[in-house]
C-alpha cells in the first residue's frame, strides 16, 4: 500500500511579536530557533525566556534543516487527505511538531532522515515541514 | 499537612443523557448537581464550595453560582481538561481540612456530541497560546497526538496494537452490565484491530465515544460524612502535576502520572498493589497502558503485557479498571472524563458498582485522570480513596 503526499490547505500560523523572526526567516526559507546565551541550550518553540535556564539571553539561530523522525502518526479520517503528523528531532537536539511531505507517507518510519521543507499556507507565511531525505 | 482521612466523598451522580440537544450546558451542571445532592441526603444550602472547569459557560464559578444561586466561601475554576475534577477534589479537601469549607460540590457537563465537537477538530487557543502557532499549522488533533505518544511507546518498547485492543476488550466486558453505556457490545482484539485506521497505530475502536451529559461529587468534613445514610468514603491521598514539552527536549513515552501517582500513594501511605479497583482514564487505549505504567502498576514499557488477557476486567484480572465501561464504551461527557473516573470509583468502595463487576469487598480504589494532550500539554492527577 501507498499513500502518496498530496497538498492540503494549511491553516495559517498567527505571528506574534515574540515570533515574527521565525516566519520572516520561513518566508526566506530558512528554520530559525532560539538557542540561549547563558546555558547554551537550545530551545523549540522560540520564547523570550529560555526555558532551560530561565535567562533573558536568547539569541536566533540558523538550524542546518535536517533531524530524524522521533514518532509519526498518518491521519486518515480527519481531513479529507491522509496526512502525516510527526515529532522530529532537529541535529541541534531540540524536536518540534511538523507534518512529513512530499513521499509515500506509508513508508515513513520513526528514526528516519528528513530535511525541511517550506510550505505555503493559506494567506499567511510559509510553515516548516519534512521530507526524507 | 496531610489531606489524608481529612474530607470524604459524600455524594455522586452521573447524568444518564448520552446526547442532550434539548437541554443547556447550565442547566446539565443544575441537573448533576441536583442529583448528587440527593445521593448525599443535602440541600444545596448546605453548600458552602464549588468548583467547575472550562466547560462550564461563562466565567465558570462566577455564572454557575449565580445560576444555581450558591452561597460559597471556597471557589475553585482550575482547568487542566479532564483531570480538572480530580484536582478540584484535591483543592475541595484542602480547602475542607483547613477549615476554609464544609461541603464542596464540583460539576462537569458538556455537549460536545450535539455541538459536533470531536477529537479530530484542533483545539484552537487563539494565538496568544504560545504554541499555538506551532501547532495547528500542522493540523494537530487529539487523536493524532494520542497516536504519536503510542507509535513511540511502540518503538520503544514493543508494544502491540493487540495489547492495545485488550484495553478496549475489557471496558466493553464492563459497558455490556451498563444500561447507559453507548457502546455495550461485547468486543473481541480482532474486532479492534480490523476496525478502521485512524490515525496509526489508533483504530476507530481505540477511541473513546463522544457523549453529551455530566457529574458532580460532593466533599464533606468527616463528622458530617458520618451523619449521613451512605457508606462514608475517605480520601486517603491526592496528588497532581503538569507535563509540557520541556522546552523541545522531549519524552513521549511517559505522561505527569509519573509524579502525581506517587505523590497520592506517599499521602495515602498505600502501593499500586494495595489497590483493589482503579479508574484510569481512558481517552485512547494508549492512555491506559501509560498511566498504569506511571502510577507504578508494572514496570515502565510493561503496560501493553500487563493490559494483556483480561488482566483489566473485573472477576478476570488482577486490576479491575473502568467497571462502568470507561471512556471507551459508556460516556466522555465534555470531552473530559475525570469526573466519571472519580463517579465509579465511589461506588466500587459503596458496594453499588453492577454486580456483575462489582470488586468484592472494595476498601481501597484510585481514580486518575489526563486532561490535555499526552504528546504535549497535560495535567495528570491521583485520588485514592478508601471505604472507612
Amino acid at each position: 500500500m501507498a499513500t502518496i503526499y498530496q497538498d492540503r490547505v494549511i491553516t495559517a500560523p498567527v505571528a506574534t511579536p515574540e515570533n515574527q523572526p521565525f516566519y520572516d526567516a520561513a518566508a526566506r526559507g530558512e528554520l530559525l530557533i532560539k538557542r540561549c546565551l547563558a546555558c547554551g541550550e537550545h530551545h523549540y518553540h522560540p520564547r523570550a525566556i529560555c526555558p532551560h535556564c530561565f535567562s533573558d539571553q536568547t539569541e536566533w539561530v540558523v538550524a542546518q534543516g535536517v533531524g530524524t523522525i522521533y514518532t509519526v502518526s498518518v491521519s486518515r479520517r480527519v481531513l479529507p487527505t491522509a496526512y502525516a503528523i510527526a515529532y522530529v528531532t532537529l541535529a541541534e537536539g531540540v524536536s518540534m511538531m511538523t507534518n512529513i511531505v512530499d513521499c509515500d507517507l506509508d513508508a515513513l518510519a520513526i528514526g528516519q532522515a528528513v530535511r525541511v521543507v517550506f510550505k505555503p499556507s493559506e494567506g499567511g507565511p510559509p510553515v516548516p515541514m519534512f521530507t526524507p531525505v | 499537612m496531610s489531606l489524608k482521612r481529612q474530607a470524604c466523598i459524600v455524594g455522586i451522580y452521573e447524568h444518564p443523557t448520552r446526547k442532550a440537544p434539548d437541554k443547556t450546558i447550565a442547566q446539565l451542571h443544575a441537573e448533576v448537581a441536583h442529583g448528587a445532592l440527593a445521593d448525599a441526603g443535602l440541600s444545596f444550602r448546605d453548600i458552602d464550595g464549588y468548583a467547575c472547569a472550562g466547560d462550564a459557560p461563562g466565567l465558570g464559578p462566577l455564572a454557575m453560582i449565580d445560576y444555581m444561586n450558591l452561597r460559597v466561601r471556597h471557589m475553585d475554576s482550575t482547568d487542566t481538561g479532564g483531570s480538572s475534577y480530580l484536582i478540584h477534589v484535591m483543592h475541595a479537601a484542602e480547602a475542607i481540612a483547613t477549615g476554609k469549607a464544609d461541603i464542596v460540590l464540583v460539576t462537569l457537563a458538556g455537549r460536545p456530541r450535539s455541538e459536533g465537537s470531536s477529537g479530530t477538530v484542533p483545539r484552537n487557543f487563539g494565538a496568544n497560546a504560545p504554541d499555538v502557532p506551532f501547532e495547528l499549522p500542522y493540523h494537530a488533533v487529539t487523536l493524532n497526538q494520542y497516536a504519536m505518544a503510542a507509535k513511540r511507546h511502540m518503538y520503544e518498547y514493543g508494544t502491540t496494537a493487540e495489547q492495545l485492543a485488550w484495553v478496549k476488550v475489557a471496558a466493553s466486558h464492563h459497558a455490556q452490565h451498563n444500561p447507559h453505556a453507548m457502546l455495550r457490545e461485547v468486543v473481541t482484539v480482532e474486532d479492534v484491530v480490523n476496525s478502521p485506521m485512524m490515525s496509526d497505530p489508533l483504530h476507530r475502536l481505540d477511541c473513546c465515544v463522544v457523549s453529551d451529559g455530566g457529574g458532580a461529587v460532593i466533599l464533606a468534613r468527616p463528622e458530617i460524612a458520618r451523619s449521613l445514610n451512605k457508606p462514608v468514603i475517605n480520601l486517603l491521598g491526592a496528588g497532581s502535576a503538569i507535563k509540557g514539552l520541556n522546552g523541545g527536549d522531549i519524552d513521549l513515552t511517559y505522561t505527569a502520572a509519573r509524579f502525581s501517582g506517587p505523590s497520592a500513594f506517599a499521602e495515602a501511605g498505600v502501593t499500586p498493589a494495595d489497590i483493589q479497583y482503579a479508574s484510569i482514564y481512558d481517552s485512547f487505549t494508549i492512555t491506559v497502558i501509560m498511566q498504569l505504567e506511571d502510577l507504578g502498576f508494572c514496570k515502565k514499557g510493561e503496560g501493553g503485557k500487563f493490559v494483556a488477557d483480561g488482566n483489566l476486567i473485573s472477576g478476570v484480572g488482577k486490576l479491575p479498571f473502568n467497571t462502568d465501561g470507561g471512556g471507551l464504551c459508556n460516556n466522555h461527557p465534555a470531552n473530559r472524563g475525570g469526573m466519571t473516573k472519580i463517579i465509579e470509583a465511589v461506588r466500587q468502595l459503596r458496594g453499588e458498582a453492577h454486580p456483575r463487576v462489582q470488586v468484592p469487598n472494595c476498601g481501597l480504589a484510585l481514580a486518575h485522570g489526563t486532561g490535555g494532550v499526552i504528546s504535549s500539554r497535560h495535567g495528570s492527577a491521583t485520588l485514592i480513596m478508601e471505604r472507612a
